[in-house]
C-alpha cells in the first residue's frame, strides 16, 4: 500500500450551476483518490451532489448552465502506462473527454429501463462504444460482444445481442449497462446507484458481478448511492457526502465501526437490522431535509438535522480535518467540531488536504 | 404482418359501412331532388327525378345499390350537374391537386425537419432563437396574405423585375391550370402553374411543422440513453443524427401520415384563390350546387383511402420502432 499512486485524483473540485436565481455550488471542494482494483463508495441523501460529482469527472454536465470552479483538477493516469503523464479532466477540451468516455472511464446509471436506446439492439449498443474506441474490424467486435455478453452472464448471448432493450429484463438491461461500460476495458467505472431501480435479489447479483469483474479486470469503481448496506457489501473506502460537501471520509471499517459525524452516525442508525431486538419500534430517522443550495446556512450544513448542535455549530462551519489515532487510516477525516466517539481530530491547520 | 394487416381491414369494414350508412343518411335529410331542381319545380319533375335516380326506393335498397357499386368500383354514376360519370370527375380532378400536394408534402416535410434539427442542435443559442421566433412568425400570417404577396411578387413584380420574358415558365401564372401530363410530360406546366402554390403551401405549413419536430428532437434530447451514448463517447452529430433523429422519427412519421389523405382532397383554399380545377374545387362546386352523387362517392373514396392510410401507418410504425409488434 505505501506508494501506490491513484489511478484518479480528484481536487477541490467545485461545479456550479447558473440558475435564475443566482449560480449555486452544487459540487462544493471536493477532493479524493480512487485507486485501481478499489471500490470507493459516495454515500448520502438525494441532492448531495453525489451524481453531479459522477457527472463532472466524465464532463456530462450541460455546458451552458454549469461550469468547474478555478482550481478544480481530476487527474487521470493510466493503468497501463503508469509513466505517462497524468491528464486533467477539469480543463481538457470535449475532442479528448471524447476519447477519454466510454475508453478510460466510463459510467453506468441509475435507470437501466430508460439508459439503453430503444431502437437499437442490444449487440449494437456495445458495438458502438467498440467503434469509437477500438480498431477492432466488425467480425472482431462482433466476438467480443458476445464474450462481454457472456462475461456479465447473459445466457444465450448470441441471441440476446440481437435483440432490442424492451425484450429485456431491468437486471439483464443493468448487465448489458455494464457491458457497454466496460468492452474497452476503462481503468474507471463509475456506477451511479446501479442498483437503486432494480429489486433486492438482483440487486445482489448485480452487486456481485460488479465486485467479480473489478477483481478481474482490476477496474477501479466509484459506486455511488444511498444504500449503506450496499457499501458494506462491497467498497473498500467510502465518502460521505452532505449538501455538496464531504463530510466524513475512511475505510469501510472505520466508517461502520466508529463513524465520526453525526450525520453518518444518523444514516447507519436508520439502516434496519436483522436481530436487533427492536419489535414495536420506529426506525429511527433523520429529520428534516437537506438544505437547498441557494439557502445554505452559514455554519454547519447538517447543524438544523443534528442531535448534537451546539452553539458553535450554527456560528461557524467545520473544516474536513484528518482524524489521527490508534488505526486511523490515512485519508480518514471528518467536517465536524464535535465528533463522535473517541476520535482524535488534528489541529484546525491540516484541513482539506486531509485526503491524501 | 400480412396476417395483422389482414386483420385490421376486416375490423375496419364495419367502420367503412358505418361511414357510407351515415352520409347517406345526412344527405337524404333535406330531399336532394328538392334541394337541386329548387322551389319552383314541378311536382311531375320532381317526381320523375326522384324515381330516376331511384331515391323514391327504401333506404336499404338505396343502401345496398350503393355499396354495390363501391364494391365493384363502378363510378359510372351521372354528375346532376356535368352530366358525366362521377368517377370521370374525381379522376380528372385528382391530379391536379396531387401536383400541387405531393411536391409541398415533401418538400415542407424535408425542410421542416432540416431547419427543426438545426434549432434542436443548437438548442438555446441565438440560432435556436431566430429560427423559432422567424417559425412562429410565419405561421401567424394569415394565408391570405401569402397568397396575395405571392400573386403580386411572385407571379408579378419579380418576373418583371428580373425581365422574365411572357412566355417562360418561371413567370408563373395568377391562376389556371394546364396538365402537367398531356402527350407527354410537360414540367414547364407544372413550374408555371404550381410552382407558386407549392411554395405557398409549404410556406404556410413549415411554421407548424417545424415548430413540432423540434419539440420532439428536444424531449428525444432529454432521454437517458442520450447520455449514455455520451458517456460512450459518442460525437454530437452521433447522438443526433443517430441516436436522437431515429426515436424522434417515430412521432414525426405519425404527424406526417395524419395529413397523407388530404393529398387526394388538395388545398380547397389554394385551389380556389389560383382556380386549380382540382379536388378541393371540384368538392366545393358539388356541395354548392348540391350535385349529390358527386358528393357521395367523393365521401366513399375518401373514408377508404382514410382507413387505408391507418393501417399503413400502423405497418410503418412496426417498420420504425421495435417495440411496436403487428399481432
Amino acid at each position: 500500500m505505501a506508494e501506490r499512486q491513484p489511478i484518479l485524483q480528484v481536487r477541490n473540485l467545485s461545479t456550479c450551476f447558473r440558475t435564475d436565481r443566482g449560480v449555486v455550488t452544487a459540487v462544493d471542494d471536493v477532493s479524493f483518490d480512487v485507486y485501481s482494483g478499489e471500490t470507493l463508495g459516495i454515500v448520502g441523501e438525494s441532492g448531495c451532489g453525489k451524481t453531479v460529482t459522477s457527472k463532472s469527472i466524465m464532463r456530462l454536465l450541460p455546458e451552458r448552465t454549469s461550469f468547474l470552479k478555478q482550481g478544480s483538477s481530476m487527474l487521470l493516469r493510466s493503468a497501463h502506462r503508469p509513466q505517462e503523464p497524468a491528464m486533467d479532466l477539469a480543463t481538457a477540451e470535449e475532442r479528448v473527454m471524447r476519447q477519454v468516455r466510454g475508453a478510460r472511464v466510463a459510467m453506468i446509471f441509475q435507470e437501466p429501463m430508460t439508459s439503453l436506446n430503444p431502437v437499437f439492439t442490444v449487440g449494437w449498443q456495445i458495438d458502438e462504444a467498440l467503434r469509437y474506441h477500438t480498431d477492432l474490424d466488425a467480425a472482431g467486435r462482433r466476438k467480443r460482444v458476445i464474450e462481454m455478453l457472456k462475461l456479465v452472464e447473459i445466457p444465450n448471448a448470441e441471441k440476446r445481442a440481437d435483440e432490442y432493450p424492451h425484450q429485456l429484463s431491468g437486471g439483464m438491461r443493468q448487465r448489458v449497462m455494464i457491458a457497454i461500460a466496460l468492452c474497452c476495458e476503462p481503468d474507471v467505472l463509475i456506477a451511479d446507484e446501479p442498483t437503486t431501480a432494480l429489486d433486492v435479489t438482483i440487486q445482489a447479483q448485480i452487486l456481485k458481478l460488479m465486485d467479480d469483474l473489478r477483481r478481474r479486470l482490476s477496474t477501479a469503481i466509484v459506486l455511488i448511492t444511498h444504500n449503506l448496506g450496499v457499501v458494506a457489501q462491497v467498497c473498500d473506502r467510502v465518502m460521505v457526502m452532505y449538501a455538496g460537501r464531504v463530510v466524513e471520509q475512511g475505510t469501510v471499517h472505520e466508517i461502520f465501526r466508529s463513524a465520526a459525524h453525526p450525520y453518518t452516525a444518523a444514516l447507519l442508525g436508520s439502516i434496519p437490522k436483522a436481530g436487533r431486538k427492536e419489535h414495536g419500534r420506529r426506525l429511527p430517522i433523520i429529520p428534516g431535509i437537506v438544505p437547498g443550495l441557494l439557502e445554505l446556512p452559514s455554519g454547519c450544513r447538517f447543524a438544523d438535522r443534528c442531535t448534537y448542535k451546539q452553539a458553535r455549530c450554527t456560528a461557524e462551519e467545520p473544516k474536513l480535518d484528518a482524524v489521527t489515532g490508534p488505526g486511523a487510516a490515512p485519508d480518514r477525516a471528518v467536517r465536524c467540531h464535535y465528533p463522535l466517539g473517541a476520535a482524535a481530530v488534528a489541529s484546525a491547520s491540516s484541513s482539506a488536504s486531509a485526503a491524501r | 404482418m400480412y396476417a395483422y394487416i389482414f386483420r385490421k381491414l376486416l375490423y375496419n369494414v364495419p367502420v367503412y359501412l358505418g361511414i357510407i350508412l351515415f352520409v347517406m343518411v345526412a344527405l337524404r335529410v333535406n330531399d336532394p331532388v328538392m334541394a337541386y331542381l329548387g322551389k319552383s319545380a314541378s311536382p311531375e319533375s320532381i317526381a320523375a327525378m326522384r324515381s330516376e335516380m331511384g331515391l323514391d326506393r327504401p333506404l336499404i335498397s338505396q343502401y345496398g345499390t350503393f355499396l354495390g357499386r363501391v364494391v365493384t368500383l363502378d363510378f359510372s354514376e351521372r354528375s346532376w350537374e356535368q352530366k358525366r360519370p362521377v368517377g370521370d370527375i374525381l379522376g380528372r380532378a385528382v391530379w391536379p391537386s396531387l401536383a400541387i400536394t405531393v411536391p409541398a408534402l415533401i418538400l415542407s416535410t424535408l425542410t421542416a425537419i432540416s431547419i427543426a434539427l438545426l434549432s434542436a442542435y443548437w438548442r438555446g443559442t441565438l440560432t435556436d432563437r431566430t429560427l423559432m421566433f422567424a417559425a412562429v412568425l410565419g405561421m401567424s400570417v394569415s394565408l391570405l396574405v401569402y397568397v396575395v404577396l405571392g400573386q403580386y411578387f411572385g407571379a408579378y413584380w419579380l418576373p418583371e423585375k428580373l425581365g422574365i420574358p411572357d412566355g417562360s415558365p418561371l413567370r408563373f401564372a395568377i391562376s389556371g391550370y394546364e396538365p402537367v401530363v398531356a402527350e407527354g410530360l410537360r414540367p414547364d406546366n407544372w413550374l408555371r402553374y404550381c410552382l407558386l402554390p407549392v411554395i405557398i403551401t409549404v410556406v404556410l405549413t413549415i411554421g407548424y411543422d417545424t415548430r413540432f419536430y423540434r419539440a420532439v428532437m428536444v424531449e428525444e434530447c432529454n432521454r437517458d440513453y442520450i447520455v449514455t451514448a455520451r458517456a460512450k463517447g459518442a460525437s454530437k452529430p452521433k447522438i443526433m443524427f443517430v441516436h436522437m433523429l431515429k426515436n424522434a422519427m417515430i412521432p414525426i412519421i405519425t404527424h406526417v401520415m395524419i395529413t397523407l389523405p388530404f393529398l387526394i382532397t388538395g388545398s380547397i383554399v389554394m385551389e380556389t384563390y389560383f382556380r386549380i380545377p382540382g379536388m378541393g374545387q371540384t368538392l366545393i362546386t358539388a356541395i354548392n350546387s348540391k350535385d349529390f352523387p358527386v358528393i357521395q362517392a367523393f365521401t366513399a373514396v375518401f373514408a377508404a383511402i382514410f382507413i387505408l392510410t391507418n393501417i399503413l401507418t400502423d405497418v410503418l410504425y412496426a417498420l420504425v420502432d421495435p417495440r411496436v409488434r403487428l399481432s
